[in-house]
């Protein structure tokens, strides 16, 4: 079949563009280099949805960003995804720092943004007791908030499949052809073939346009890692809204922030490397995360850390995100350079993006048989988000939600199979994780990783020795000597 | 619905603990015991090696051996066993949430609560190691799970931090299904485990232990391809020493860096726990300051022979038993057991005297190896009431002085508020 738009890349915006296409007449398909939806930079950020202060008046980050902000919180609710408006301190320590502080101010104003204030430091120690005494005032900007980033595409990814949108994973491109109106999109063995191209494939966008044919492509990628420490919910509760701290000299921009799940996040630094998917976390990188919480709250324990992480920026060489059709190739629309706050922005940025889409010729109708939930039957609420009623009566009906998998996260075999057979099939330990958080507690999955690979083995009828991390050579066991 | 009282954990500990309540007379109709997995017997199913049992029955039982036995002796006693039960919460006046395929999603009262949990295991994230995060890295116990209850091998080329018990254990199951364990580090520059398990466990194999030593970082994207070790700085907070790494070609890194109590349902109740333990504290009856609500085994301090984790659910399941039936006698004054030199910490945490003094047995871990030592437990006014002479303590294996009844007596009598165990040095070769 030929497809109307091929999207490459299941981050955040490439979902979210397959998902506003999937509200119109159109088939769409996307290619994912990676075995799940959100394996990039959309898993391994900040999980702020910022208010949009940050960048200049003018560009599309500013634009985009403000609008984003608004529409998450539409989005969330509709697919029904925890999402907390807990708002954002940018906390600052002198005098200079409080003029920085109004600048910003007038910037998010020019930009939009709702509601923000400038401080003292009275009532900044009022709303975050934690805070580090040297703190003088902030910018409070209520409009910002925190969610699982992941979890959100992974939902939006949902509901783009219950609209018909297919997904084809492990579809690492490395060519393209067109032959008339069509382009083929090759990854060496498979080709998909479709009339418009979304360029969405974050720190390799710029890669992917040569691949596409482009000559002389304007725009370069520079990935740049960032590490994070998460910490134990027993502090999940020493931040009330995100606290960034006021660049400078002093600080590289540590950040300490609750999570929607009820963690509390500390980092990001922010390094350019050699080679895009390197998500290593280094010593040093550890030990300077920590000391810059410690800026902002200097009570912040690492010893009660679950787990560290590093995700990886697609920095581009220009200061804005590159959202344009092709200069070169007719029906090719890139979305290059997405880096912060491209999460928060996302929903905005697909708007955008299909715009560009219309603009080249693509006819855009609205379907009426929109489903507007993850499932056709709904959202498939998990069990730990229920309230007493609504386990019980779930237990009731079907016994396999009283059986409890993940103990930390209070995940469910109810949970887990459904989420095996969800519209995009949750088949390794990792994308049970993402999706349910069945590991991602205090044990980190030392107690449930093998009764979750036994569900997955069990369920899609499989040897254990056949489930994975996260696809590819990720394997978890072998046979015993021996046996066959 | 109602119980008299209710066991949350149907391991070793939960079982002893039901056993002990219906023997000091409490009718087993009266009785629940809650588990979490679909077979009773806690992590010692998974535990098929032999060297379980040599205290409570004189002879050498492997894990699953162990745990049938109480599993049998609870079945005989008619002790109701809910298996695939998951209790979700716990409140201060022993409201239990659970919820269970076959029972759903219940909430039960009980005149009494024992907590018998476990404990699980410290994981990477807790220690910060750097590196990628491929597959392959595994705790200790969760590749015993893999091994010994769905019978696949976790890995080939394998590389073991920390020398706990359970570490060292794996390190020869391993090598016995096969696979090459290239070496066992330890941050510390002794052993966690038992000193039988070094010897049965790693010389036996001939595999080698690194004391201060530490895993530095983690390499390979999809699967482990090797990690980085180094030699740790004793006089610099046992930071990596630069220059003395060394990479290790391996695809698994077992770790087996240390137990934490499982007390999420304690701290729900509003029961405050020792920061030494990561347990409740206690009196000698293992009772919390949680009124009616006990702990015992694992979930109230980590122990290193499960023989002891029965005798101390002995404890906590007949005191409860005797509060159930109103038959337990007045406090006539609280003693706190402090700790001094060279104690990390004691269980109880503090000692209830009742009208009929009775001995208590006072457990306690040393903070570090001392050679020719004296354990010593002397009153505020500074008697010393018990002391014991030892030739070696380390911190991996549970000490135990027992203060006789008359002592207790005449603290009773005293104006004493607390007593301190402490370790004495004898001097010779010292540390």
């Amino acid at each position: 079949m030929i497809y109307d738009v091929l999207i490459i890349g299941a981050g955040c915006t490439g979902v979210m563009t397959a998902r506003l296409l999937s509200t119109k007449k159109c088939s769409v398909a996307v290619v994912e280099a990676g075995c799940d939806v959100a394996m990039g930079a959309t898993c391994a950020n900040s999980a702020i949805i910022h208010a949009g202060y940050d960048a200049k008046p003018g560009t599309l980050k500013a634009k985009l960003n403000v609008q984003g902000n608004k529409l998450m919180k539409v989005l969330a609710k509709q697919l029904d995804v925890p999402l907390k408006e807990c708002g954002s301190h940018v906390v600052g320590f002198s005098e200079e720092d409080m003029k920085h502080l109004r600048e910003l101010y007038d910037r998010g104003v020019a930009n939009g943004v709702p509601d923000m204030r400038i401080i003292g430091q009275e009532e900044l120690r009022r709303m975050e007791p934690n805070i580090s005494p040297d703190a003088v005032g902030s910018l409070w900007a209520p409009s910002a908030g925190i969610t699982c980033p992941y979890g959100l595409t992974i939902a939006a990814a949902d509901n783009a499949v219950t609209n018909g949108v297919h997904f084809y994973f492990n579809f690492k491109v490395i060519g393209a052809s067109r032959a008339g109106d069509v382009y083929y999109i090759s990854n060496g063995t498979d080709t998909i073939a479709a009339r418009y191209i979304v360029n969405c494939a974050g720190v390799n966008s710029a890669h992917v346009a040569g691949l596409l044919g482009e000559n002389d492509f304007p725009i370069t990628i520079i990935p740049r890692r960032g590490e994070y420490i998460v910490l134990d919910k027993v502090c999940g509760k020493m931040a009330n809204a995100t606290l960034f701290v006021c660049p400078s000299e002093r600080g590289k921009g540590i950040l300490v922030s609750p999570t929607v799940d009820g963690n509390l996040l500390i980092g990001p630094n922010a390094y350019p490397i050699e080679e895009a998917d390197d998500r290593s976390t280094t010593a040093p990188g550890l030990d300077e995360i920590t000391t810059g919480a410690h800026l902002l709250m200097p009570n912040v324990n690492t010893r009660m850390a679950i787990t560290s992480f590093a995700g990886v920026r697609a920095t581009p060489n220009i200061y804005d995100f590159y959202l344009k059709n092709s200069e070169q190739l007719p029906n090719v629309v890139h979305a290059v350079g997405v880096e912060s706050p491209g999460f928060a922005s996302s929903p905005a940025t697909a708007e955008y993006l299909v715009g560009l889409l219309s603009d080249a010729g693509l006819e855009l109708e609205d379907r009426d048989d929109y489903i507007p939930t993850r499932r056709a039957d709904g959202n498939h609420k998990q069990f730990h988000n229920m309230t007493e009623e609504e386990k019980a009566e779930i237990c009731r009906t079907n016994p396999a939600y009283g059986r409890i998998v993940c103990r930390c996260e209070t995940v469910t075999e109810g949970d887990i199979i459904d989420a095996i057979h969800g519209p995009i099939p949750a088949t390794t330990i990792d994308m049970i994780k993402k999706r349910l958080r069945a590991g991602m507690g205090r044990c980190q999955g030392g107690f449930c990783s093998p009764r979750v690979a036994d569900l997955i083995a069990r369920e899609t009828k499989k040897a254990l020795d056949t489930v994975t991390k996260c696809g590819g050579g990720s394997w978890l066991v072998e046979k015993r000597k021996g046996e066959n | 619905m109602h119980k008299k009282l209710i066991v949350i954990g149907g391991g070793p500990a939960g079982l002893a603990a039901a056993c002990a309540a219906v023997k000091r007379g409490l009718s087993p109709d009266d009785v629940l015991v809650l588990e979490r997995d679909s077979e009773p017997g806690g992590i010692l199913n998974q535990c098929i090696h032999a060297g379980f049992g040599l205290h409570r029955f004189g002879e050498e039982l492997s894990g699953p051996e162990y745990a049938g036995r109480y599993v049998q002796m609870t079945r005989e006693a008619g002790i109701p066993i809910m298996t695939n039960c998951m209790v979700l919460g716990l409140t201060n006046d022993r409201q239990v949430t659970f919820v269970s395929p076959e029972l759903g999603y219940v909430t039960a009262s009980a005149d009494a609560v024992i907590l018998a949990m476990g404990c699980r295991e410290r994981t990477r994230g807790a220690l910060n190691i750097p590196g990628t995060r491929p597959a392959g890295v595994y705790t200790a116990g969760c590749a015993q799970r893999y091994i010994n209850i769905e019978g696949f091998m976790p890995g080939n080329r394998v590389v073991i931090l920390g020398s706990g018990d359970i570490g060292l254990i794996m390190a020869r199951r391993m090598t016995l299904e096969g696979a090459k364990v290239l070496t066992v580090c330890e941050l510390m520059p002794y052993s966690g485990g038992l000193a039988r398990n070094i010897v049965q466990c790693l010389d036996d194999f001939g595999i080698p232990l690194r004391l201060s030593h530490t895993v530095t970082e983690i390499h390979g994207k999809e699967r482990v391809t090797g990690v980085t070790i180094a030699k740790v700085d004793e006089a610099n907070g046992r930071r990596p020493i630069p220059g003395t790494e060394e990479y290790i070609e391996c695809d698994t890194l077992l770790l087996s860096v240390g137990l934490i109590p499982e007390n999420e349902l304690t701290t729900g109740a509003g029961i405050s726990l020792d920061r030494m333990t990561n347990g409740a504290a206690v009196n000698q009856f293992r009772e919390t300051e949680a009124d009616g609500i006990y702990a015992c085994g694992n979930v109230l301090h980590v122990h290193d022979l499960v023989d002891f984790v029965s005798e101390e659910a002995d404890i906590a399941g007949t005191h409860a038993a005797a509060k159930i039936l109103g038959e337990t006698e007045k406090t006539v004054k609280s003693l706190e057991v402090a700790t001094g030199f060279g104690v990390r910490y004691t269980v109880p945490e503090r000692i209830d005297i009742t009208e009929t003094a009775e001995s208590v047995r006072v457990f306690f871990r040393v903070t570090d190896v001392y050679k020719k030592v004296q354990l010593v437990i002397e009153t505020e006014s500074g008697e010393v009431i018990v002391k014991k002479a030892k030739s070696a303590v380390a911190p991996g294996e549970m000490e135990s002085l027992e203060i006789p009844a008359d002592k207790i007596a005449a603290l009773a009598a005293s104006e004493d508020k607390k007593i301190t165990v402490y370790l004495r040095e004898l001097g010779g070769n010292g540390k």
